[in-house]
């Protein structure tokens, strides 16, 4: 699984840290950052959960 | 004589928005636009223009990510779901109308406050403010109007906090809220907000000599002195921010409560385990859909959707409480269920615009309600359901009193 967040895209609703927060996280300016490449097996279905939940289409996540 | 003319379904166009007439029912009308084949149906607005209502979740998380659909309310043609949105045309937008490439940076001024860890961090804060209303409210003793001395106090402290905006005005913006948002006429709802710019651009000019704590402070301090903002529209953004932080979650607290007690079941699961909780807030979201109308836009090309096309010029409306009750999204959607996963949810709309305090309200609700029926087990409405005068559906859904007794 890949994970990718485009910042340029993100309007910071928070949703991806509020569903997968070992994985999502938000910087200072309310912005999404991706925390580990490394997405450990138990945290794949809230990473999908928060691909399809994230209203922005800045989350981009692939199998 | 002959049988007269029957319309056919097809070309019906009912009049739109339609009144509840249960706190968390879906009016008639709602519902058989619902149940449609098709992922638009024409409606009927108060100006007896026609706009489409989207009635599938799938196309309205579609069409809301839709950069060809604009929130732009100036655009003449935009759809006005209340005669009361004529009385705001022109007025300085906040980025809730703002469309990119102009809505990202406006949005991004403010979102640094509503981060998921700014707002659990405000737990202390919150859980003070709703356990100081509820000791005053047992103070009183019963019977008593949980909108006025807990559902609405509550959020609009709390926003007041983070704005940074004096509380000691609360008569004054609370009272000036209400007409914005429920007026029925443009020349009320022109007046309030009159009223409630004066007020805005007076607290900025405070901030501008001292400055003050909060969201607001900050932007006067940073944005409006850098001019990266100009005062008219730092005006329109933090009045957005105001007037939304309090009446939503005032109607959420209300009309969650109802719920709940007219689910005995459920209330008392959740009373069983707290940590059931979370779950419940967003199948409260989805099942009441506070702010259903606020989906409003207007098509600025041509679109094709489930085989039907939006023309440019055309206005469409994403009505949340049909897009939360899709049966192909949430099994038997017009069942309360705690116990489903409700996430997915429409009530804060989806794309760009969707709300931003969103987890500030999540938080809010968590809280207030963990608290209210934890220090009012005996809660119980004073005012049968049936006899409660629930506003109408061209504004916030909700109650503007509600009688309890414990």
């Amino acid at each position: 699984m890949h994970v990718t967040a485009d910042r340029d895209v993100c309007v910071g609703a928070g949703m991806c840290a509020l569903t997968a927060p070992g994985v999502f996280d938000q910087d200072d300016d309310g912005l999404v950052t991706v925390l580990t490449s490394g997405i450990a097996e138990d945290s794949r279905d809230a990473v999908r959960e928060a691909g399809m939940l994230c209203p922005s289409g800045a989350l981009r996540v692939t199998e | 004589m002959t049988e007269t003319s029957t319309t056919f379904p097809t070309q019906d166009a009912p009049a739109f928005p339609s009144d509840r007439t249960c706190p968390y029912g879906l009016p008639e009308t709602y519902a058989r636009l619902r149940d449609s084949q098709d992922a638009l149906r024409p409606v009927t607005l108060f100006d007896g223009r026609t706009a489409w209502v989207v009635t599938k979740h799938e196309a309205a998380r579609r069409l809301l990510a839709d950069p060809r659909l604009s929130s732009n309310r100036n655009r003449p043609g935009f759809p006005l779901t209340s005669p009361r949105l004529d009385g705001l045309r022109d007025r300085r937008p906040a980025f809730i109308s703002m469309d990119p490439p102009e809505h990202g940076p406006r949005r991004r001024m403010t979102i640094s406050e509503f981060t998921v860890k700014r707002i659990k961090g405000m737990r202390p804060d919150i859980e003070r403010i709703v356990h100081g209303f509820l000791d005053e409210m047992l103070a009183a003793g019963p019977p008593a109007d949980l909108v006025s001395r807990f559902a609405l106090p509550v959020p609009s402290m709390v926003i007041c906090q983070l704005l940074g905006v004096p509380y000691a005005d609360h008569d004054f913006f609370q009272d000036a809220s209400r007409r914005l948002v429920q007026s029925t006429d443009a020349a009320e709802a022109s007046g309030a907000r009159d009223d409630l710019e004066r007020y805005m651009d007076g607290l900025i000019t405070t901030l501008e000599s001292e400055p003050g704590p909060g969201l607001l402070g900050a932007l006067v301090t940073r944005q409006l002195a850098d001019g990266a903002i100009d005062r008219d529209e730092l005006i329109s953004n933090a009045l957005l921010l105001l007037v939304a932080g309090h009446e939503t979650t005032a109607s959420m607290t209300s009309l969650s409560v109802i719920t709940l007690l007219e689910h005995p079941e459920q209330h008392a699961a959740l009373r069983a385990d707290p940590s059931l909780i979370p779950g419940a807030v967003e199948e409260l979201l989805r099942y009441l859909a506070i702010a259903d109308i606020a989906g409003a836009r207007f098509a600025t090309a041509d679109i094709e959707i489930d085989g039907q096309v939006i023309r440019a010029g055309e206005g469409v409306i994403v009505v949340h409480s049909i897009a939360n009750r899709d049966a192909g999204v949430f099994e038997n959607p017009d069942t309360f269920d705690i116990h489903r996963s409700a996430r997915h949810h429409l009530s804060f709309g989806y794309g760009v615009h969707q709300c931003l305090g969103q987890n500030l309200a999540r938080l809010e609700l968590e809280i207030i309600l963990t608290a209210l029926f934890e220090r009012i087990p005996t809660l119980r409405l004073a005012t049968p359901v049936e006899r409660l005068t629930l506003r109408p559906g061209s504004t916030i859904q909700g109650v503007n009193e509600l009688p309890v007794t414990w």
